[in-house]
């Protein structure tokens, strides 16, 4: 035995054996490789691409160490205890000189006063006024603008000349850098971001809770009813499927409005008083419903086929044993069902925490979910590091929830169909 | 439940005793149906004693696990009672009447270990912990498995885990156990390891069983009576022993062993004797078991062992002498199957054995084959 496994083994023609098994297998690698690759380009450009082009922004900090070089450069022996010199000014004139003729300041103010509110308007009235100034620039700089005369501004400006920065995650946490560089919460009117984070997942915990209450005995009966009842059924669990989501989230405003179906049929009733109507939609109770309905099959699928795995003789080997129904249920079907729990709550939970279009049209103020104020920077306020660094976050907490329940349950365990 | 039931009634009367110990599980006439239109089971009647060992042998979609489950109570008979120790238990749900189930496929809990699995039916009926504890070791070591109460049933052979199945439905002391199929999954070699291992816990314990199965051999070696099923209907009930030597009628003579056939018409019949002309043209002389008066069609089943080759040396009892062509010869070691054509049947089987002073056969030889015609069995056409 240890003699033959010494000598290599080799084919009838002498060639060793692991470089023709290797020959044999590399056809076949290059075929599936072939097969897989569209996908695979359009994973990396669509999928890859963004998420790496994300997390790039959500730290990526060109503006003063590109548009500011010069006084970059200047600042960098600077011990940020007193007012810079004047070489560090005359700096920041040519470089704003220079900024305000190629007419590219914009992104340079904006950046800056998300560090120090009102940095938008001195750097634009300062290099609008630039023509009109002589050196010494310390002097002419300070009295155009007080700002300039604060060592807050010089040290926000030398930190910010990193081509990297931290301050956009602070943000998205409702954390800044004060000028002296420690972490201090920004001003309480301006906390939001942290509160809806919280919502959000307490929110999707809510819906996934939901759903499971109302999946759950629906997936059993799927899995239990002879196979012809159980299909028009499935059909209908697949039903909201086919109809457009924006088509279903309306709907349910037309339902739950204050003058819509169900407050006016319970005015009718007597139920509630004309003027006493409920507020069902436009705030958390809107987000809830919607999303639990329309996240509903999720939940549904993977319970139904876990359980249509499990044979009915587990239930009646438990009543044989002298175990009463819900005894019965509980150690021996619960049990069993576990898998499909978790598999349709993770799906559930991952995807309402990152549901964008039902809470925005149902959510109002209080039933905004994380993922509006993502949407909110990227496309009203333009600050796509803040929205980068928020959605990073966002899929920081998915990759975290999905490891614990890799970790807890298990993927391979998984069954979705 | 029922084992207080059945102690207050030993206590009553010894009289009344008997009558429980001899219709310990009774159908009467119960039928079934599912869909309404056809009869799963028709009519099934079935007495079982006290202690015995009873089988349930029929082919696939006889009705067998349809009449298991009906006494186990996950299904309702739809016409007739079924009685256990004297009282109708349609009323009672199946947790309530303690019967010990064997599942085809074992049903072991998946998600338990073997000792969890063993102590759930002691659990849910509040046994203490350490009681629970101690039987549930005695019963891992009448299944000859002491070792492997924590291993989950998935990790358990076949065989392990039809023991372990058998262990959890005697745990809690039933007085009747059910199986269906209980070895259907286990090769030739651990099924017949397993009969004797069955066997002697039957007899160790003294459970009443019913056993379901539809393999003849099984049947044959361990039940204390058989009832064979067909269409729903019992054919036959009966130990092994008669069940073979006497089968009823022809469905019961070929389901149970090998059996030959001739078909013909009663022409004459006295007493235990009659004649039958076969469609062949010869008379053939047999017992009337099941056929009916002189015209009607019958078909006699003769066993293969009982046919002997004229020139052997026992042939003063054979009343019927054929000649025969030999067919095939198949050699199986201690003794030799032989096709041959007798009376135009031409799957017409004969064992001899291998010994001295058999002649041995060729194909194509012409013999004369003869039985008593006591052996040879007029049934049903
Ligand atoms: N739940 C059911 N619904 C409808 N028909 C059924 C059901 N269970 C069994 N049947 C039918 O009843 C008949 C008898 O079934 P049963 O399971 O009792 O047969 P069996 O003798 O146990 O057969 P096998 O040896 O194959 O297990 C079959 O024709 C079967 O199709
Ligand atoms: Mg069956």
């Amino acid at each position: 035995m240890s003699e033959s496994s010494a000598i290599p083994l080799t084919t009838a023609d002498g060639i060793p054996l692991k470089t023709s098994l290797r020959r044999a297998v590399r056809r076949s690698r290059i075929r599936a490789f072939l097969l897989v690759s569209p996908l695979l380009l359009f994973l990396v450009v669509a999928f890859v691409m963004p998420i790496a082009d994300m997390l790039w922004r959500s730290v990526d900090n060109p503006e003063v160490s590109t548009q500011l070089s010069r006084t970059a450069a200047a600042l960098e022996g600077w011990d940020g205890e007193s007012l810079p010199g004047e070489e560090v000014f005359a700096a920041l004139a040519e470089d704003l000189r220079v900024g305000q003729e190629a007419r590219n300041l914009g992104l340079l103010s904006s950046r800056l006063n998300y560090e120090k509110s009102g940095m938008r308007s001195t750097i634009n009235r300062t290099a609008r006024g630039l023509r009109t100034l002589d050196p010494p620039y310390k002097e002419a700089l300070i009295a155009a603008n007080t700002t300039w005369g604060e060592r807050d501004t010089w040290q926000i400006l030398q930190r910010e000349t990193s081509p990297w920065t931290l301050s956009y995650y602070l943000a998205a946490v409702d954390r800044q850098l004060s000028p002296a560089g420690d972490i201090v919460k920004v001003p309480a009117h301006l906390e939001i971001h942290v509160s809806l984070f919280w919502r959000t997942l307490w929110m999707s915990l809510v819906i996934t809770a939901l759903t499971l209450l109302l999946g759950y005995p629906i997936a059993f009966l799927l899995a239990s009813l002879p196979l012809r009842y159980s299909n028009l059924l499935l059909i209908l669990v697949l039903l909201p499927f086919w109809t457009s989501l924006l088509v279903r989230t309306t709907t349910w405003i037309a339902i739950l409005q204050s003058q819509g179906i169900l407050n006016d049929l319970m005015v009718a009733l007597g139920v509630i008083a004309d003027d006493a109507r409920w507020q069902m939609i436009h705030n958390k109770t809107g987000t809830i419903v919607a999303m639990t309905h329309i996240l509903l099959p999720f939940m549904i699928l993977p319970l139904y086929s876990v359980m249509k795995t499990i044979s009915p003789s587990y239930m009646r080997a438990a009543r044989s044993l002298g175990g009463r129904p819900f005894l019965c249920f509980r150690r021996v079907y619960f049990p069993l069902t576990l898998p499909g729990i978790a598999a349709g709550g993770i799906l559930v939970f991952i995807l309402s925490i990152g549901y964008y279009i039902t809470p925005a049209l149902v959510g109002g103020q209080s039933g905004r979910f994380i993922t509006n104020t993502i949407a909110y920077h990227m496309q009203t306020s333009l600050n796509w590091g803040l929205a980068a660094a928020i959605a990073s976050i966002l899929l920081f907490v998915v990759v975290v929830c999905y490891l614990v329940f890799n970790r807890l349950i298990g993927v391979d365990k998984v069954k979705l169909g | 439940m029922n084992v207080s039931l059945q102690r207050e009634k030993q206590d009553d009367a010894g009289e009344a005793t008997a009558v429980a110990d001899a219709c310990f599980a009774r159908f009467i006439d119960v039928q079934k149906s599912y869909d309404g239109v056809e009869l799963v089971v028709k009519g099934f009647n079935l007495d079982v004693r006290r202690g015995e060992f009873v089988t349930l042998l029929g082919p696939s979609g006889s009705g067998k696990t349809t009449c298991l489950m009906m006494m186990a109570g996950f299904e309702t008979p739809t016409h007739g009672q079924i009685l256990l120790q004297g009282e109708p238990i349609d009323d009672l749900p199946p947790h309530k009447r303690g019967i010990g189930m064997v599942f085809q496929n074992y049903a072991l809990f998946p998600h338990m270990s073997v000792a969890e699995n063993l102590a759930f039916p002691l659990q849910v009926r509040h046994l203490p912990k350490e009681e629970i504890k101690r039987q549930v070791a005695r019963a891992l070591a009448m299944v000859r498995l002491d070792d492997f109460g924590d291993r989950r049933p998935a990790q358990l052979s076949g065989g392990q885990q039809q023991r372990v199945a058998l262990a959890r439905a005697l745990v809690f002391e039933p007085e009747l156990v059910l199986m269906d199929e209980p070895l259907g999954a286990l090769d030739k070699n651990l099924r017949e390891e397993m009969q004797y291992e069955i066997k002697r816990i039957h007899a160790e314990l003294g459970v009443t069983m019913i056993y379901v199965t539809h393999d003849q051999t099984e049947a044959l070696t361990m039940s204390d009576r058989i009832a064979v099923f067909n269409d729903g209907v019992v054919q036959q009930l009966a130990s092994p022993e008669t069940l073979y030597e006497a089968p009823e009628n022809a469905f019961v003579a070929n389901f149970i062993g090998e059996n030959n056939r001739l078909h013909g018409e009663v022409i004459e019949s006295i007493g235990d004797r009659c004649e039958v002309r076969l469609d062949s043209g010869e008379t053939v002389a047999a017992r009337p078991v099941a056929a009916g008066g002189i015209g009607a069609r019958t078909t006699l089943s003769l066993r293969p062992e009982r046919v002997g080759i004229v020139g052997e040396g026992d042939e003063a009892a054979f009343d019927n002498r054929f000649q025969a062509e030999v067919r095939e010869v198949i050699y199986l070691g201690d003794h030799l199957r032989t096709r041959l054509e007798v009376c135009g049947n031409d799957e017409f089987i004969i064992k001899t054995p291998n010994a001295k002073g058999f002649p041995s056969l060729r194909p194509g030889q012409t013999v004369e084959v003869g039985w008593s015609s006591r052996d040879c069995r007029a049934l049903d056409a």
